[in-house]
Order: C-alpha cells, then structure tokens, then sequence
C-alpha cells in the first residue's frame, strides 16, 4: 500500500513540475506593450498552470485506466460493482469549487487592477455631453488625472476603417499616434455596424457599438507600431479592417501632434 | 399508463410502409423516426463539412484568393448553422433521444407520435431552404449569430431566408422537447421510478427543459429581426433607435443554453456507453443527476459571457463570471465520476469506447478553456479570435460528435443487427482524434497572437500554423471515408450482432436486435438497475 501511495505521489509531482515547468517557460503571448498587458499575462500563467495540471492529470488518468483495467484475452465477467463513493465525490465537489471561487476571486483582482472597476469617465472637457451615459468599456487605474490631456481622443469606426479624432488639435487622422506611458482616453462609437477596437499586444478589446458609446483607456508602456485589429463581423472585408497605433516618444509625438494641429484635416 | 397497445395506432402502422421505404415515409415509429433525424442529420453533417473545408483551403493562404470575400461570409455563417441546427442538435437529441427513451421508459412510442413525425419532417424542408438561399441572391452573411445591425444591412433575401429556416428549426426542436418532458414523465412503465432511469433520460429531461425555457426567446427574437428588416421596424435597428446589445442580450439568452442542449444528451449517451463498455456500474448515479440538473440552472443565468466586450457595465461582467466559472463544478463531477467508472473496469477497447475517451480528453480541454474564457480580464483579449474557435470545437466536435460517433458504433448493432468493422471503427477514431487536435489546438496560439475570427485574410506571420490547422481539417475530411466505408459494408455484410453483443443491461438491449415494431414482443421489462454490472453476474448466468 506504502508502495502505492508512493507512486501516487511521485506522479502528481511529476505532473505538477511538468506544468509548472511549461507555464513559466512557453510563451504563447505577443509582446507586452501596455499597462494591462503584464497584468493579463501573469493571469494567464496562472490558469495556464492550473489547466494544464488538470488537462494533464485527467489525461493519464484516462489512459492508464484504459491501459490498467484493459480486458485481457482470458478475462470474462465484469469490473468491480463500485457504484459510487460518497468521500471522494465530496472531495471532487469541494476543491474545483475552492479552486472555482479563487480563480474567481483572483480575476477580480486582475480586473480591478487593469480598471475594470472604475467608472467609466471619459475626462472629455470639451464635449458637452457630460449627462451622456456611457454603457460599457475600460477604466483605468489613473494615479491622477493627466491635467492637461492632449490624449481624449474619439474613435469613430464604420465599413471598413477606423479614424480618430483629436479634439484639442482638431483633426483627424487614420493613424492612432500615442505618447508612451501616458494614459490614453477613447470614445469610441460606429457609424454603421458593429466593430471591435483591438490591440494584442495591449490585451485590449472592446466593441464599437452604433447608438451606444463606449469608452477605452488604456497606457501604453513600449515604443512602436502596433496593429489595430477589428475583431467584430463587420461585413466583406472584416478580415482588412486594420489602422495602426503608433507609440511613441513624447517629444516625437507632441512634433506629430503640433504638424497636424489647426484646422486642417489629415486624412 | 399507456402500455397497452392502442389499437388506433397498430392500425396505422399497418398501413406504413415496409422496409426502407419507411425511412421516407411520415412514419410514426419512434425507431424509424430516430433513424431518420440520424440519417438526415449527417448528410447536413457532409454538407457543413464541405463548407468548412472550404473555410480552410482560403484561410490556407493569408490572402483573400478562394472564394470572394462575400460569398466567404456566407460559407461561415451557413456552415455554423448547419452544424449546430441541423446536425448536432437533432442528431443528440432527435435522433438518439428518439430511438432510445421509449426503450428508456418502457414504453411502445413516444407520447405524441404525430408531433414527432411532424417535428422531423420540419427539418429537412428548413435545411434544403437554408441550402437553396445561396442560390436566390446570397444566403445569410452576418454570421451564424446574426447580429444587428450587419444582419439589417446585408442582402435581405439571404437573411429572412436564414430566419425563417432558423425558426422552423426551433419549432422542431421545442416539439421534441416537449415530447420528451411528456414521454419521460408520464410514459413510464408501471414500477419505473425516477430514480431508476438511464442517465440518458435525465440528460435529455435536463436538455428539454433547456430547449422549452430557452428556444422561444429565440424565435421571438428572430421575429423582431425580421420586421426590422422587411418593415423598417426600430427594435434593433440603431438608426430608428434601436438598440443593437438588446438583441445579443436574447439572442444568447437561448444560444449559451443552446450549448447544453448539445451538450447534456452527449454527457448522457458517454454515461451509457461507458458502463457497458468498462463492465462496471456508472459511478455516482446521484450525483450525475444532481449535476445535469445543475447545468441547467446554471446554463441559463451565464448568455452574457458571450457579451464581455460588448455593451456590459462592470458588475453584470463580474455576475456572469462567477456564473460561467460555477458550470465547471458540476461539469467537472461528471467527468471525473466516467473516470472513476473506467477505473477498475474490465474495458473493451473498442471503437465505441475509444471514441468516448476521446470525448473525456477533448472535453476537458475545451472545458479548462472554458473556465480561462469565463474570467473577463483573460476573455477581453481573446474573445472573437481563433482562441474562442478552438474553444467551441473542442466542445461542440470534441465533446459531442466523437461521442455521436461513439454511440453509432454502440448502437448499429441494436439497430440494424449487425456489427460495424472494429478495425475500420479504430482507424476511424485514430485519424479523427489526430486530424481533430492538429486542426484545432494551433488555433488557440493564432487567437491569443492577433487572429480575429471570422476573417478571410490575415497576417502573413500566422500562415505556417494556419497551414497546421488546414492539414488537421484535411484528416478530418478524410477520416469520414473509413466510417462510410464501414457503414455501407457493414449493413450488407456485417457480422451478425445477435440481440446483445455487449451484454448491456440497458433496457433497449433486452429485445431482439432490430426490435420489433412495438419494441418488446411482451410486456416491457422492468429495469431496476441499468448498471448493475458485477452483481447481477451470477443472476444473468
């Protein structure tokens, strides 16, 4: 029975080593390039850990009773006459549930840390509409409100493109240009059917709803370009309904900013 | 109850035709009806096959090179809808359900023989309808969910096309439901208790509920999608001040029950085949009731975790969460009573059994998937890529069609008498558990690295693992040729099954195989104990 118990042991240590070794070693994300995007990563290592004890011991357990308890030639007759066990079935009640309400409790706090629990404020000054509700979108986690923000900016989508407005410059452009590490405040609303504004390696998505804006903040944290990508069916050419967001240093921005600034329209 | 035999209806039945001609007929044989929906089902499975191989020959090159980019928009949206309604949804329910719950219950038929005929025939006439739009003026492009307001503004003729098939199937559907609710019910055999029926039973009482409470709300929403398309009506439509997230509020207030409704009738065909199979009692009969039933409640208070990017303030993402991480508890008792029902057994590795171990890994995956996608934070980044595709394969192909699978290589020979070709059936499952996993378990990394859903092109950097994925699909089209094979070999020159090939203890095997018109020659037995294997040993001998 020692003996038993010993490999018992020994394999779900093997399993546990195993996915822990593979859920701090295989990557499967992009590269971060926001505030939310370590955030979300360290969330996913942990379900990916937790997921892969489960799919893995499920595994074996399947194919060594598929292996163990396989009908030999000589063998007639049936299986034990186990009907059930009442301990054991508590126990698998009792722990997914712990497990359940702690992964649970634990994306809360992922939630709330990447904004999900503020309120949706869209910090928008200038816009009269300030009693206009806001249905859904991202907070941020803002330390203080950036006081001079050049960064409220209204995204308005439709077939097949996005475009971005920049109030305080009053223009408009096809690029999403943003300074790095400063909070970023969208508005977002469709002109037609529904789309979607995403950026992978933010770890951002939201939808961009006709009759309904919604709101997108987000901090970018590394230079670059990255895709916006619209994730929603929005008709034939869904799969091209691309723009780009530009990162990048407050200084290279602010000479985007000022060279689009005035009346003129960038288009 | 009524287990005399109505003299009305043997009358009848006389008068329905014999042999395979009756598999064409309005016949009201639960049996031949069962037959029907299965047969039925899996030519739509071919079809819907075909269309998604179409799917992955354009999507095998990042460019848009195959089929236009409108008409890759109707292939989507055709393909999930057929499978969903028109194969798996009647083949776990209608058909299964249909062949076995009379047997189930001992009873002679359903309670209401002509709703069910009815119910089948509705099927057919809707699938060749949906089919047919292609040709009018393009069939539905808005995807399978049909969201508003791309539904409102695509060709119109294609979309009320697609509504109209859509409710037909989902009469057909509420009418089996309640035939199922009424059979197991009221048509018990004297001395049946509750308590005592095949897990299928409870799996298809949880799932008719399911499809009672559930499947009006869609049909009453596609009413309304329809007039804003043909009426110029402003329920959905933003621009008449309509609200578009209203009508995905409805619209998966049946679609996630829609889930379990394909799901359950496979948690209970896996909970007949195993026992048989392993010579071993189901594991935890109890429990597996209190579960199925617990899904349903659960099932139908979790339809916003398909909103999470949508229109959803924060606390009702947060509620629905909580929900949608609870399912995997009873979920996961389920899974873990089958292995312990494996454990100790005397198992027969054989197709059947084979196709349901398949069906345990499978499942699993897509279910910790599931739990992943259930948590806001983790499905704001992934919700409408590959990752949520991968997800909902391994349960709805994963999950219920190896288990489809699973029961025709259980069940042919109650069927037809015959038995189906072990070493085909093992080819079979070898080829559609590696094409199923090659397709579909790279989509996981393509959604998590920036592959939308839904798309005809993408990033040149995704093509190699697209290619990995277009190859799986390649070996699942190719795995259907074997079980054809074995089928049309099987029904001329099978082995002779005699009456209980497996020694099952289920009361459907306790009648000659095929059974008789009326089901048992006598009174229907008593089956107290469905599982009772290792006890009733020396009684049997």
């Amino acid at each position: 029975m020692l003996n038993k118990n010993f490999y018992l042991i020994l394999i779900i240590s093997l399993v546990f080593a195993i996915s822990f070794w593979i859920g701090f070693n295989v990557n499967l994300l992009p590269a971060e390039a926001s505030i939310n995007a370590p955030i979300y990563d360290e969330l996913f290592k942990i379900l990916f850990i937790i997921g892969l004890i489960i799919f893995i011991g499920m595994t074996i357990a399947v194919i060594y009773s598929l292996f163990k308890f396989r009908k030999r030639n000589d063998q007639i007759g049936d299986g034990i006459a186990l009907e059930g066990n009442l301990s054991l079935e508590i126990v698998w009640t009792i722990i997914p549930s712990i497990i359940v309400l702690l992964i649970g409790l634990y994306s809360y706090n992922i939630y709330d840390r990447m904004g999900g629990m503020k309120e949706l404020n869209h910090n928008h000054e200038m816009m009269s509409s300030n009693t206009e509700k806001i249905w859904a979108g991202i907070s941020q986690t803002s330390d203080n409100e950036i006081a001079i923000n050049n960064l409220s900016i209204e995204v308005s989508a439709m077939q097949f493109a996005f475009l971005f407005n920049y109030p305080k410059g009053n223009f408009i452009s096809g690029e999403l240009h943003v300074p790095v590490d400063q909070k970023v405040s969208m508005k977002m609303e469709s002109k037609d059917v529904i789309h979607a504004f995403w950026v992978p390696e933010f770890r951002i998505k939201q939808d961009i709803i006709p009759g309904q804006p919604t709101i997108l903040n987000f901090t970018p944290t590394k230079v670059g370009k990255y895709p916006i990508i619209c994730a929603e069916l929005c008709g034939p050419y869904h799969g091209g309904m691309r723009a780009s967001i530009i990162v990048e240093e407050e200084s290279d921005y602010n000479e985007w900013f000022n060279k689009n600034k005035k009346p003129e329209v960038n288009l | 109850m009524t287990i005399s035999i109505d003299p009305q209806k043997t009358n009848n039945e006389s008068l329905q035709p014999k042999g395979w001609l009756r598999y064409f007929s309005f016949s009201l044989d639960h049996k031949v009806i069962g037959i029907q929906y299965l047969v039925c089902g899996f030519l739509f499975y071919l079809i819907g096959g075909t269309l998604a191989s179409a799917i992955r020959i354009e999507l095998a090159s990042p460019m848009s090179d195959f089929m236009p980019r409108d008409v890759y928009n109707q292939v989507l949206t055709l393909h999930g809808t057929i499978m969903i309604f028109l194969w798996i949804v009647p083949v776990v329910n209608g058909a299964f359900g249909n062949y076995l719950i009379p047997f189930y219950v001992g009873a002679r038929d359903m309670a209401f023989p002509r709703l069910n005929a009815v119910a089948f025939w509705l099927i057919p006439p809707s699938g060749l309808m949906l089919v047919a739009s292609y040709f009018v003026e393009g069939a539905a492009q808005a995807g399978w969910t049909a969201y508003p307001p791309l539904s409102i503004t695509t060709p119109q003729s294609g979309q009320i096309i697609w509504i109209l098939s859509v409710l037909l199937l989902g009469g057909s559907s509420i009418f089996g439901g309640i035939n199922f609710i009424a059979t197991i019910i009221k048509l018990r055999r004297p001395g049946l208790k509750l308590m005592q029926l095949p897990m299928y039973c409870w799996a298809m009482l949880g799932t008719s509920l399911l499809v009672v409470l559930s499947t009006p709300v869609l049909a009453g929403t596609l009413i309304l999608l329809s007039f804003d398309i043909i009426a110029n009506t402003g329920f959905f439509n933003p621009v008449l001040g309509g609200n578009v997230v209203v009508y995905q509020h409805l619209f998966w207030f049946y679609s996630h029950p829609a889930v379990y409704i394909m799901v359950l009738p496979a948690f209970g065909l896996v909970s007949e085949i195993l026992p048989v199979h392993a010579r071993k009692p189901l594991f935890g009969y109890t429990t597996m009731v209190f579960s199925i039933m617990g899904i349903v409640v659960l099932g139908l208070v979790v339809w916003a975790h398909h909103m999470f990017t949508s229109g959803t303030p924060p606390w009702m993402r947060l509620f629905f969460t909580i929900a949608t991480a609870f399912i995997a508890v009873p979920t996961g008792i389920k899974f873990f009573n089958w292995v312990a029902t494996l454990w100790g057994g005397k198992i027969s590795i054989n197709s059947a059994m084979l196709f349901s171990c398949g069906f345990i890994i499978n499942f699993v995956f897509g279910g910790i998937t599931g739990v992943a996608l259930a948590q806001v934070p983790f499905d704001i980044h992934v919700h409408d890529t590959y990752f949520v595709v991968a997800h909902f394969h391994y349960i709805v192909y994963g999950g219920t069609v190896f288990i489809i699978f699973s029961s025709i290589y259980h069940w042919f020979p109650k069927v037809t008498g015959k038995m189906l070709n072990e070493k085909l059936g093992i080819l079979h499952f070898i080829i559609t558990f590696i094409g199923f996993n090659l397709c579909f378990a790279p989509q996981h990394w393509l959604g998590l690295n920036g592959m939308p859903r839904r798309v005809a092109e993408y990033d040149p950097q995704f093509q190699f693992v697209n290619q990995i994925s277009s190859l799986g699909a390649l070996l699942m089209a190719i795995s259907t040729i074997p079980f054809l094979i074995n089928v049309f070999l099987s029904v001329r020159n099978g082995k002779n099954a005699g009456d209980n090939p497996w020694n099952a203890l289920t009361p459907e095997w306790l009648t000659s195989s095929p059974p008789p018109v009326e089901n048992w020659e006598g009174e229907a037995p008593l089956v107290e104990e469905p599982y009772g294997y290792g006890k009733e040993i020396s009684e049997q001998k």
